[in-house]
């Protein structure tokens, strides 16, 4: 594997499989007693979020400590970027104390890949800006194996703000890589340009998309996007675009639905419907530790090109 | 003090002219141009080697100095230097400097500033608006009388249509072009790229060419409307040369001009070879390989007037941020020359008599100013190119202040051998074996 | 490529092993497997079985990968990471005699990493270990408790353990690197 994990972009099909497979082992390692095994003992970790973020940043964290790293969380507030200091300048500053990995979560697209120029250290990605949030659709793709069995063939369907959404690449990029057959569907305003390049389709009609899918991904959708003309309402959003109970009918019986949080009940996708039977959302948060402790693990070995890197 | 540049090549397009021939040049003017003009004592002999090409002076109609106010970027001296070194004898140079120039204190000091470099002319561009601000005009009179050649509010466009024909209706008293950075606002948005599949795949907000090409309609409309002249700076979407058409069709007096990475580059430079190279970004911004051709296409087919570099320099503290933080543009004066007979004559799209056309006479055309060609009793403005030297373009060795291009290391066929202004030589190209 | 240990050979080794676990811990009622990935497995399964027919009652028989506790990992390597497999420990090790299995006995380090790895996973009564071959070339003072054949080998050769379940033959062959 490279040096860095900057989005599903860089990945192999070959790459994917070994982190989904790695993951599996990891995975034992959160049922056992003693949750710690000593693989990255010694080496630091440092979780560098200017966006905040729960989830993301706790999952990370407990999978750096379940592998004995030595983890330091910098949440950036506003008062470095008040102070003006650059991410160029925060980077380095990071970097001259030597840690072995950083994950970096911006809100900047490319944050990462400017990190990763001029840093030494591992770089993993958390999220930059509309760009890619790798990690999540490696367990997206974890979840959807453990229940499918496999990825190629089935028909995911992902729903909402397609335009600003970072998990919606990296999932486009991961789910085509694998060979599923992808639907995407939301307003017409939130399409982002040309992204049938990328092998999907786009419909605009939630019925025409979810039809006998096998997954059903939602999206969440900013309210705040009602002021950039949007969509009017949330209202509106909800009747055309969200996931009901009805909906859900038309997909397979053994549809599966995911939402990588948090989520807007009633807004993109109805309590019964997050709540019910084929929702496997909080399994996605649990399967974000073994896939973060994968990716932790695969990356702190060597680099295969040291030169290159 | 007569200078004599024998057996040339020389291409003069507002002349028709592209012969050998010899040119003399007596103290800031051309004072003969013909075959075999006999040489008088104390006159210095230039023999022009084969190969070389004789012209105007270049004029870069769209440059920013950045002084006052940013000289961290550039000054006029090293604004100018640039200039030289890339066979401009003359820039003309945007308002948007800190303070805006919108009066004749800044006018004149940029003018002050010219003077001290003493290398090429400086033609100011004024504001439309008041500090740029696109409410009230600028007082447009005064900076005619201080010396600006044209008006913008470049940066920005022209706020509103109602502005845009207060503006052409009484720049046209004095005969000065309205010079547009034309961008629907809202259309924008906060884009920072092309929308397209470049940005789509990076995660970048979108910038479509519609949001140029609505305000050229609006721009040749408001020309019909008040008989006025309007020029469209930096056009990079299609869709504005099918505005800039339809307005010469009909009579409009509109121009337009178009930047060498506009003709050269596209948006497929944002992902590869340097994902999120912020010394790919600017504005308006890199498009589609479809925007590119049609560039070209307007080249050839006489629709573009002028090529400019639009070179506006950053420092590099500024650009190695964020690519949603980096300031827009690039430089452009020490690379167009080789990019332009590089992409456009040795690719076979034009002739080196048209691409003079729209470095020289089309630019002075435009502005009103003289030069552009080489008639006798014109400055002594002239530019020897070196259409097969081989370059390899260095940002550690511009002039410019700033080292923002994105060209950095590129091989070209095509440079500049001597630049020479008011009959002083201002540059010589140690490469290009001449000896001045 | 010379074979030191054939099929038949192999399966009297096994027979001979379970009756001396019987034996020495007289009984089998503590008792539990764990086989070291790869091929520890396997042979753990084997004397699970064998020890059911000496006994009658079915041994706990669990899978340890312990790539992750090795502690060559990390160290300025070149390459990418070795592959981790699942660990599967149905059963608490608490209190009872766990049997370590696995093919090839040789710097140690292996079993090394084994035991921290099993001292995660609770606090057993003992644990022994077995091994089909002991090479020789200790680097630390691990020695096992159960072996099929001791083999003398130098520092340039090689000792490939193959089984049925995964190499589709029962042999043990030394080859030089």
């Amino acid at each position: 594997m490279k040096k860095d994990l900057l989005g599903i972009a860089d990945l192999t099909r070959a790459e994917i499989y070994l982190i989904l497979d790695t993951a599996e082992a990891m995975r034992e390692i959160g049922q056992r007693p003693i949750k710690k095994v000593p693989t990255l003992r010694g080496k630091t970790v440092v979780n560098l979020f200017y966006e905040p973020s729960t989830r993301t940043r706790t999952s990370f964290e407990i999978a750096e400590k379940r592998l004995s790293a030595d983890t330091l969380n910098i949440a950036v507030a506003t008062s470095s970027v008040l102070k003006g200091e650059t991410l160029v300048d925060t980077a380095m500053n990071i970097e001259a104390m030597a840690p072995d990995m950083i994950v970096l979560r911006h809100a900047s697209s490319g944050a990462c890949h400017l990190l990763a120029r001029i840093c030494k250290s591992r770089i993993i990605n958390a999220g930059d800006g509309m760009h890619e949030h790798p990690t999540q659709a490696l367990l997206d793709a974890f979840t959807i194996r453990e229940h499918k069995k496999r990825i190629e063939g089935l028909k995911v369907t992902v729903v909402g703000d397609l335009l600003h959404s970072r998990v919606l690449r990296s999932n486009v990029l991961l789910l085509t890589k694998l060979g599923a057959d992808v639907w995407l569907c939301g307003p017409p305003t939130m399409v982002p340009s040309g992204i049938e390049r990328l092998g999907v389709r786009v419909s605009t009609s939630v019925d025409e998309a979810v039809a006998d899918a096998d997954v059903i991904m939602m999206l969440r959708i900013q309210q705040e996007r009602m002021h950039g003309a949007f969509f009017p309402s949330v209202r509106e959003y909800f009747t055309v675009f969200g996931m009901t109970a009805e909906r859900v009918k038309r997909a397979r019986p053994d549809v599966i639905i995911m939402h990588p949080g948090p989520m807007n009940r009633g807004v993109e996708i109805a309590s019964d419907v997050a709540d019910g039977p084929c929702s496997v959302i909080l399994e996605q948060v649990a399967n974000g530790v073994a896939v973060r402790m994968a990716v932790l693990y695969l990356l702190a070995g060597g680099v295969e090109d040291e030169e290159a890197a | 003090m007569k200078r004599l540049l024998k057996g040339g090549r020389v291409i003069d397009p507002a002349n028709g002219r592209d012969a050998h021939v010899d040119v003399l040049i007596d103290g800031d003017r051309i004072s003969r141009v013909g075959r075999d003009i006999p040489v008088e004592a104390g006159t210095r002999v230039v023999e022009i080697p084969a190969g070389l090409i004789v012209c105007p002076g270049l004029i870069d109609m769209h440059v920013h100095l950045r002084e006052p106010g940013q000289e961290h970027k550039e000054t006029v001296a090293s604004g100018c230097a640039a200039a030289v070194a890339g066979g401009f004898t003359a820039v003309a140079c945007m308002p948007n400097t800190v303070p805006v120039n919108d009066n004749a204190g800044v006018t004149e000091y940029v003018l002050k500033k010219a003077a001290e470099a003493n290398l090429a002319r400086v033609y100011p561009i004024g504001a439309v608006s008041r500090g740029q601000l696109g409410e009230q005009l600028a007082d447009i009179a005064e900076l005619r009388h201080a010396g600006c050649v044209a008006v913008s509010d470049d940066g920005h466009p022209v706020a509103t249509a109602l502005l845009m024909r207060r503006a052409l209706e009484y720049a046209g008293m004095f005969k000065m072009v309205v010079i547009d950075h034309c961008e629907d606002q809202t259309l924008k948005g906060d884009g920072v790229a092309n929308e397209g599949f470049a940005a789509t795949t990076l995660g970048l907000r979108g910038i479509p060419g519609e949001a140029e090409s609505i305000m050229a309609h609006r721009d040749v409309a408001l020309a019909e409307l008040t008989g006025g002249v309007v020029h469209i700076a930096h056009l990079s979407a299609r869709q504005s040369l099918d505005a800039v058409r339809y307005g010469k069709a009909r009579g409009a007096r509109v121009t337009c001009e178009v930047t060498p990475h506009h003709f050269v580059l596209t948006d497929d430079m944002l992902i590869s070879p340097r994902p999120y190279d912020t010394h790919v970004k600017m504005n308006p911004p890199l498009r589609d390989e479809i925007d590119r051709m049609a560039i070209l296409a307007g080249i050839v087919d006489g629709t573009v007037d002028a090529i400019a570099t639009d070179h506006a320099p950053h420092h590099y503290d500024e650009k190695d941020v964020e690519f949603d933080r980096a300031p827009f543009g690039i430089t452009g004066l020490e690379t167009a020359v080789s990019l332009s007979l590089d992409r456009l004559v040795h690719s076979g799209a034009i002739t080196l008599l048209r691409l003079i056309e729209l470095m020289a006479p089309g630019p002075a055309r435009i502005l009103g100013v003289p030069g552009g060609s080489l008639s006798e009793g014109a400055p002594a403005d002239v530019t020897i190119l070196a259409p097969d030297l081989r370059v390899t373009v260095s940002a550690s060795t511009m002039r410019s202040k700033s080292k923002n291009t994105p060209f950095d290391g590129w091989q070209l066929r095509g440079g500049v051998a001597a630049t020479v202004v008011a009959g002083r030589v201002v540059y010589v190209n140690d490469a290009a074996g001449l000896q001045m | 490529m010379p074979v030191v240990m054939d099929a038949d050979r192999m399966a009297r080794t096994f027979a001979r092993i379970a009756h001396e676990i019987v034996e020495r811990n007289r009984g089998i009622e503590e008792l539990a497997l764990v086989g070291i990935r790869t091929r520890g497995v396997p042979m753990a399964r084997r004397l699970a079985l064998a020890l059911g027919r000496i006994d009658g009652h079915e041994v706990p028989t669990g899978t340890l990968d312990i790539t992750l506790y090795r502690d060559d990992l990390m160290r300025h390597a070149v390459g990418p990471q070795p592959l981790v497999r699942r660990t599967e420990i149905p059963f608490s090790i608490d209190d009872k005699r766990i049997l370590l299995v696995d093919d090839v006995l040789y710097t140690g380090r292996t079993i090394r990493a084994a035991l921290d790895a099993l001292i995660d996973f609770g606090r057993p009564k003992l644990i022994q270990l077995i091994v089909l071959i002991d090479r020789g070339h200790r680097e630390l003072p691990i020695k096992a408790d159960y072996v099929g054949k001791n083999l003398p080998t130098s520092l340039s050769q090689s000792v490939q353990v193959h089984l049925t379940e995964i190499d589709g033959r029962d042999e043990v062959e030394i080859r030089e690197s």
